[in-house]
């Protein structure tokens, strides 16, 4: 066991002093130049545990500057991970020198307050700054000790781990734009691995919150377990069409790669599946996306976006008729419109560009029995592979890998490994057969529940 | 010597001294000063020139099995002192003090890099972006969006451990990537290429940004008359140089160590043992040319080196960083990688790639009635447990009859690590590499990947029509 000690820089969220900071740098703005100044720290701690002991414990703290200049509609940028003083200040002219270089644009623009009141959201939990670390570690051990003794079947824990994060950041621009905010972040993850024989499986299980408090020790172990075991025996599928019935984290990835599409740059560079279609119907009417990242209960929630306006609620598909896409303001300023305050950005070392934060589908009436029993034969899928080489928003292409249980008489028979689901995302979407009405706020941009698609070809043996 | 101008020795040796005033068995400070550019050409205008710097340090601890881990931005004695009590806490009680000499000092093999990033005026990075706009455009008129980048970064490390080891690397590398969209009657399409290399700006000596925005292009605009893919499972000949990532998949990860002593992985137990078609030698290797994922020394401090990891179909050995080997009581492979100074180390793989058979490429392919002919792959994911991976294609066409025909959409391939490698049966004289980036427990390190054309008696290819 390790012994409690305090976390390396326990400065943050004790005082304001990073918008002060980012105002002063933003207030030497020269002449015509648009200055934006974006602030940033935390610290993290990190445990896995192995064997029943700590394999390890990492500690740390971080800082950063991004500074974007705009001057003579021509925009330049520069980073650096540390908020000295002479660091910003060279930061700051590096900024200004990369501007030159940039092709002049007359949308190159940065973010004006627009009067919208950030919502009143509290993404700050003060318990992860009371845990002594002496209790992350412990959870991690638990954690691996209870995955180890849940079932005979269960082999190996390949993971076991506690993470947090507390964080915050202040923008300021010549423009007027002033904001800060800060968030805690913490969450158990496990890989279970089940074996028989000379089979074996992988089960992933996880919960997230903004607290200790909003752990679910209990669900991680039982989802990594069910979700290892019931795999074993699993065999490749013949192949055919099938409706596919998806697990609401797989739903969550889809409906990700859904919002990069959505995304107003992506669309007015014509670089969307969703480019020219506003207005028509994309989707089943059952389909409503909403990117609403004022809503508490999602884990992005946030009051501000990554240029400084108040997040809003954006209906972005209803009853199935794509009805908006999001921007930040340079985008906007190009598809002649405003700003949805969807800027989003990696941290100090990126650019703003436009994104969604927290998407969800808005919940069908039946939940995940009913579901199955509805459709009757299906593959359940409970995970998936390949996303990122398989779904093209672009084109639409969709394939991927994924493996599950199909569904016999509305309930779980046989596992399935080893095969691909095909489809394009313009059919998938006028395909869905049912919403679930269980909803999960999960990590990520987007929320997921139970999602049912009918005619997808899978490919097995 | 070597550069240790991140930190100075004597530093060094009082943090790792402090490291293990609790008890700890082994420190270690790694320090990184990393610069780095970026420029974006979109939509035919250069959007952004961006450029940053990150620079700070990590200190590790071991006691038994156990790491801690702590980093700073802050270079400063009291920085690092505070990052070396803070992974100290791992440590049980206090121990004898202990002094550090650090004696053992590694020369980094020097890059190849003639050109540093730094000494190029951001007017010819910008330049390249241009001509890499109108090369794509000059393909096709129905090429509608172009969009191209260029990075550099120089990564300057600096690797001290309580064994008197005191070793430096500077990396340099630069790479160059088009991505296209064309527009036809049944949709768009996408096309992207990248070069990439360790080296300087003299890449562009050898690289023509036209010639990659061409390719880039011309793969989109292959695609618009593509038919869906087939469904089931096929024959498959992939191109020389286009799917190194299929080892890298099916393979390499299971090949880590990690994976091997937490019994994660299908290859557990089969050192030895035939894994493979005999046809198939795997190397990994840090030190070719000026490959992606080549170095001089690894974030652990080892030098680069050349591991065989399947020799004629048999399994020889593992990928090592130093806490796996430690613990098997064996030297590190030189696989200590990390994403930066804010991560702990793991085992990684470096240039990953199959070596040359005998055989004629166009004798593979005449002798394939029919199946799929992979030019290009994208990414791929494996789950090193059970083997099952998947792979992505981004230019494939339908073979019929020995001959490459019709273009198809982009589909994944999903297959099974030893049972594919099982069925390789011809390996071509025209081995090439390539560049991709991995990403492992999330951290992302360059890597390169390698093959000659080769083909595979059958995968199942995930298309949407009847196979």
């Amino acid at each position: 066991m390790a012994e409690p000690i305090s976390p390396p820089t326990a400065r943050v969220g004790r005082d304001d002093d990073l918008q002060t900071l980012a105002a002063r740098v933003a207030s030497q703005a020269r002449g015509t130049e648009g200055l934006e100044v974006y602030v940033s720290r935390g610290v993290e701690t990190d445990v896995r545990a192995y064997d029943g002991d700590v394999e390890s414990l990492s500690s740390a703290a971080s800082a950063g500057v991004g500074i974007r200049v705009v001057d003579d509609v021509r925009q330049g940028f520069a980073y650096a991970g540390s908020l000295d003083e002479e660091v910003i200040a060279e930061t700051l002219a590096e900024a200004r020198d990369n501007a030159r270089f940039a092709t002049p644009d007359e949308h190159v623009c940065l973010a004006v307050p627009d009067g919208v009141a950030p919502a009143d959201l509290d993404v700050w939990d003060d318990a992860l700054g009371d845990l002594p670390i002496a209790d992350k570690v412990r959870l991690a051990i638990d954690l691996e000790r209870r995955l180890r003794g849940a079932d005979p079947r269960i082999r190996q824990v390949s993971s076991a781990d506690y993470g947090d994060m507390a964080a915050e950041s202040a923008i300021a621009t010549s423009t007027g734009i002033t904001a800060a905010t800060r968030r805690t972040v913490c969450s158990l993850s496990a890989a279970a691995i089940a074996g028989e024989g000379t089979d074996s499986h992988t089960g992933v299980g996880f919960s997230a919150g903004r607290g200790p408090g909003d752990l679910e020790f209990d669900a991680v172990v039982t989802d990594a377990v069910e979700r290892a075991t019931r795999l074993l025996g699993a065999t490749k599928a013949r192949s055919g069409r099938v409706t596919v019935v998806f697990d609401p984290r797989v739903t969550s990835t889809l409906l990700a790669i859904v919002a990069s599409a959505l995304s107003g740059e992506a669309v007015t560079k014509g670089r969307s599946l969703f480019a020219g279609r506003l207005g028509e119907v994309i989707a089943v009417p059952a389909i409503t996306v909403v990117d609403d990242p004022t809503d508490e209960r999602a884990l992005s929630a946030a009051c501000y976006d990554a240029e400084g306006l108040a997040c809003r609620r954006n209906v972005l598909v209803e009853d199935g008729v794509l009805e908006a896409f999001v921007f930040d303001t340079t985008a906007a300023h190009r598809a002649g419109t405003t700003s949805t305050a969807s800027a989003v950005r990696g941290g100090y070392a990126t650019t703003p560009v436009a994104g969604c934060r927290a998407l969800v589908l808005s919940p069908g009436p039946l939940d995940a029995p009913a579901i199955l029993a509805d459709v009757g034969d299906a593959l359940y899928v409970q995970s998936v592979t390949g996303v990122h080489s398989g779904v093209n928003p672009v084109s639409g292409d969709f394939s991927v890998g994924a493996e599950g249980v199909m569904v016999r008489d509305g309930l779980f028979a046989e596992p399935v490994r080893e095969v691909t689901i095909a489809s394009t995302l313009q059919r998938m979407l006028l395909s869905v057969v049912h919403v679930g009405a269980d909803l999960e706020w999960l990590p990520g941009v987007a929320a997921g529940q139970t999602l049912a698609i009918e005619g997808m070809a899978m490919s097995g043996s | 010597m070597v550069d240790t101008a991140l930190i100075e020795p004597d530093v060094v040796e009082r943090v790792l001294a402090s490291a293990l005033r609790r008890g700890g068995e082994f420190a270690e400070v790694f320090a990184e000063d990393r610069r780095a550019t970026s420029a974006v050409l979109d939509d035919g205008r250069v959007e952004e020139l961006s450029t940053g710097r990150d620079r700070g340090a990590g200190v590790r601890v071991v006691v038994g099995e156990t790491t801690g881990y702590a980093h700073t931005a802050d270079l400063s004695d009291g920085g690092l002192l505070a990052a070396a009590e803070a992974a100290a806490a791992v440590a049980r009680q206090a121990g004898a003090s202990r002094s550090i000499a650090l004696s053992a000092v590694v020369q980094a093999r020097r890059g190849e890099m003639a050109i540093a990033p730094e000494r190029v005026s951001k007017d010819r990075k910008i330049d390249l972006l241009r001509r890499a706009d109108h090369g794509a455009r000059a393909a096709g008129s129905a090429v509608s969006q172009v969009s191209a980048s260029y990075g550099d970064s120089r990564r300057r490390v600096l690797v001290a451990n309580s064994d008197g080891l005191l070793a430096a690397d500077d990396q340099v590398r630069t790479r160059f990537s088009v991505s296209c969209v064309a527009v036809g009657d049944a949709g768009m399409q996408t096309g992207f290429e990248t070069a990439a290399f360790t080296l300087g700006f003299e890449l562009f000596d050898d690289v023509d940004v036209d010639e990659v925005a061409g390719i880039a292009a011309r793969r989109a605009l292959s695609k618009l008359t593509a038919r869906p893919a087939p469904s089931g499972e096929v024959p498959v000949v992939l191109a020389s140089g286009s799917g190194g990532i299929l080892f890298h998949e099916a393979c390499g990860h299971g090949l880590e160590a990690d994976h091997i002593v937490k019994e994660a992985s299908v290859y557990v137990g089969q050192v030895g043992r035939q894994v493979a078609s005999p046809l198939v030698t795997l190397i990994d290797d840090a030190t070719v040319g000026s490959e992606w994922g080549t170095f001089g020394v690894d974030d652990e401090g080892r030098p680069a080196q050349r591991n065989v990891l399947i020799e004629n179909g048999v399994l020889t050995d593992y990928l090592w960083d130093f806490m796996r080997a430690r613990k098997e009581g064996r030297l590190s492979s030189g696989n200590g990688r990390r994403q930066s100074y804010r991560h702990l180390p793991m085992v990684r793989m470096t240039n990953t790639f199959l070596v040359n058979g005998t055989e004629d490429p166009a004798e593979v392919l005449a002798q394939t009635p029919s199946g799929v002919y992979v030019a290009k792959l994208g990414g791929g994911q494996v789950n090193t447990a059970t083997g099952d991976f998947v792979f992505g294609t981004t230019e494939a066409y339908l073979i019929e009859g020995g001959q490459i025909t019709e273009p198809l959409r982009d589909a994944n391939l999903i297959g099974n690590g030893p049972d594919v490698l099982r069925r390789i049966d011809a390996v071509a004289d025209d081995f090439a590499m390539g560049p991709g980036t991995c990403g492992k427990d999330g951290q992302s390190v360059p890597v390169g990947c390698g093959q000659p054309t080769l083909r595979i008696t059958g995968v199942t290819i995930g298309g949407t029509t009847g196979g």
